[in-house]
């Protein structure tokens, strides 16, 4: 049976509106209500869909940082991972750092399948998932609006700027989601309560004898250029007398 | 001295109309060299094309089978290789395409990524846009490190036209991967000015209620040469495709002209749109968020709103 690893990342909630501190030495989080990416659940929705369609069997839930982040894996677990790991890290994991860690839970767990989100809504890098691939050698499927796995081979159809593309990939390999993939589960209170006596297990990053990779430094956090409020108009007549007074549709 | 390498996007025929603002994101840098690397099969007018972005020095050409589609594993051993050779920065758009490669391209190299770059500050040094675009971080790239990117198109104007770069063939003797192949791109047909660079946009959301109704933008549209986009509850609701959706998991445009009907401006949604010129709000809404950024806002039902400016842009 196929086994998959999915990524589980800690970031504020996306109904957050998040702030720059005033001296712009980052990103005030603290005390901010904070999720699991919703791209990650995703992920795992597709893992839970493929174990129910009987094509997978295992799941592994992923997660690196500090200890505050069980919190999330408990999340994954109540949705129905089966098991979950925490790679402990204090200070910040860049997503190439963050594919070395995997890459070496990957040689631990040799899963068929890794499921990731495309992006994590905090630092939007849209990195990891093909750093992590191009690490283990393996192929990459990113953005994925269907996936559908056949023999050693999944089919991955991907939401492109063109529009929908279709990759066959070898397992195993790394696929990233995009929001129309599915609509992830709700928990209910039974499966936190089961959740609870799901095993999560704890490595130190720093245990893994890797090296940094190289990294960017953080210089200083402002805000964005806000836009001013502009006017309301009263009807179509005067919005197009404001266009036109612009510049537009002469 | 910087040199620096742009990857260009193309389908074939046409390079990527988002190739000359990541040249702009070069010259910024203050490229001594500027070249752009085509990879593809029987790809010369996309490499004429790409030769005539103002400021480029050479343009070269990766012809062979393997590059055929546009697949990362297999066009990510080539730049890296060709990366080796020289050049301290390899930029690309920050588009699917760009998203897809680069983080590939900066792994082979071993270095870190700098995506979605705004601004330059330096040589090394670049703004960036985080949590949806709430915040903007200026990063530094490591010392003596190739630097990797991708440019957010937009922030940056397209380089004009008029160069005369050379055009070069190049290899490269990377091996290659063949555990990925390439079946098929479905793109909604259409004739309509390409949402990334079209200078007016109408974007519709949830309030259109249905495909159907979404013929009301289309008209208004084709009246303004203007391309139609959507917000993610219009394309979630199959309304429209996912090609037209604009925001922080969509596309991130920058026109001089911008419609938003019956979207509530989410800041997902908003982070698609900062950059445009004027954002014109519909919605019957007053409280609505997308008024707190419109510079002109009309409340009010778009189905009786949207035919009446059709009316009168059709009266002028
Ligand atoms: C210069 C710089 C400064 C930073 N400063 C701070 C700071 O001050 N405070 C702070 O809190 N963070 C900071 N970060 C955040 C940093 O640690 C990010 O977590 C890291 O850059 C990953 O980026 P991303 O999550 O956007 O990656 P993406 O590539 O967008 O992530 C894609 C997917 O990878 C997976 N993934 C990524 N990271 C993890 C993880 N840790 N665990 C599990 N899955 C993961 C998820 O599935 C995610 O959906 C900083 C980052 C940079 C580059
Ligand atoms: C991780 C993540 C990423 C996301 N990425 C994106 C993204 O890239 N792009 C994006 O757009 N969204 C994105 N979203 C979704 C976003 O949060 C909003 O849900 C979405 O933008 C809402 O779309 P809408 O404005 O069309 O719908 P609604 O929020 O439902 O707004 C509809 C509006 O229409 C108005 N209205 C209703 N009837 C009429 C009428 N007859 N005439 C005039 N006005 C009317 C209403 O007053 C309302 O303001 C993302 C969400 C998440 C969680």
């Amino acid at each position: 049976m196929r086994k998959i690893l999915v990524t589980l990342k800690r970031v504020v909630d996306y109904n957050v509106r998040v702030r720059v501190k005033p001296d712009g030495s980052g990103v005030a989080v603290e005390g901010l209500k904070m999720s699991v990416n919703p791209f990650d659940e995703i992920a795992l929705e597709e893992a839970l869909r493929m174990r129910e369609r009987g094509e997978a069997g295992e799941i592994l839930a992923v997660t690196i940082g500090g200890d505050e982040c069980q919190q999330q894996l408990r999340t994954g677990l109540a949705m129905g991972a089966d098991r979950a790991l925490l790679v402990k890290c204090e200070g910040e994991v860049e997503p190439l750092a963050a594919a070395g860690i995997l890459l070496e839970v990957i040689r631990r767990e040799e899963p068929d399948i890794v499921i990731m989100g495309k992006q994590a809504i905090d630092d939007d890098c849209n990195q990891t998932g093909q750093m992590l691939a191009t690490l283990w050698g393996r192929p990459q499927a990113t953005f994925a609006s269907e996936v559908k796995l056949n023999g050693d081979t999944a089919r991955v159809t991907r939401e492109v700027d063109a529009g929908l593309e279709t990759l066959e990939v070898r397992l195993p390999a790394v696929i990233t989601t995009d929001l129309r993939l599915n609509e992830p589960r709700y928990i209910k209170l039974p499966d936190i309560m089961k959740a609870r006596r799901k095993p999560l297990e704890t490595l130190e990053a720093d245990d893994m004898g890797l090296t940094a990779p190289p990294a960017l430094k953080a210089l200083a956090y402002e805000p964005p250029e806000q836009r001013q409020k502009g006017v309301v108009v009263e009807d179509v007549p005067a919005l197009m007398g404001m266009l036109r007074e612009r510049g537009f549709l002469n | 001295m910087s040199a620096v390498l742009i990857v260009a996007e193309h389908d074939g025929q046409t390079l990527h109309t988002g190739v000359a603002r990541v040249a702009s994101c070069g010259l910024a840098i203050g490229a001594d060299r500027l070249d752009v690397a085509v990879l593809g099969r029987d790809c010369g007018d996309v490499a004429q094309q790409a030769a005539q972005i103002e400021g480029v020095s050479r343009v070269l050409c990766l012809d062979r089978g393997e590059n055929a589609n546009p697949l990362a594993a297999v066009q990510a051993p080539q730049i890296a290789a060709l990366a080796g050779i020289g050049y301290s920065h390899v930029l690309g758009p920050s588009t699917t395409f760009g998203k897809d490669l680069m983080p590939r391209v900066a792994a082979l190299l071993g270095v870190p990524q700098v995506s979605d770059i705004m601004s330059v500050e330096g040589e090394r040094r670049f703004k960036r846009p985080i949590y949806a675009g709430n915040a903007v971080l200026t990063v530094e790239a490591p010392a003596e490190h190739i630097v990797v990117g991708t440019a957010r198109l937009a922030s940056w104007p397209a380089a004009a036209e008029g160069g005369e770069a050379a055009i070069e063939e190049a290899q490269t003797d990377a091996e290659l991967p063949d555990h990925t192949s390439w079946l098929e791109l479905k793109s909604a047909e259409s004739e309509r000015p390409d949402l990334q660079s079209a200078s007016v946009v109408v974007s519709g959301g949830r309030a259109l209620g249905s495909s159907e109704n979404f013929s009301l933008l289309y008209d208004l549209a084709d009246r303004l040469g203007a391309a139609v986009g959507a917000s993610r509850a219009a394309v979630d609701a199959g309304y429209v495709s996912n090609d037209m959706q604009v925001g922080q998991t969509g596309k991130i445009i920058a026109p001089d002209l911008y419609f938003a009907i019956g979207i509530s401006g989410a800041i997902q949604h908003l982070t698609g749109i900062k950059d445009a010129g004027v954002i014109v709000a519909i919605n019957k809404d007053p409280e609505a968020p997308i008024f707190e950024i419109a510079d002109i806002g009309l409340v009010g039902d778009l189905f009786a709103i949207v035919p009446e400016i059709q009316a009168a842009v059709e009266g002028s």
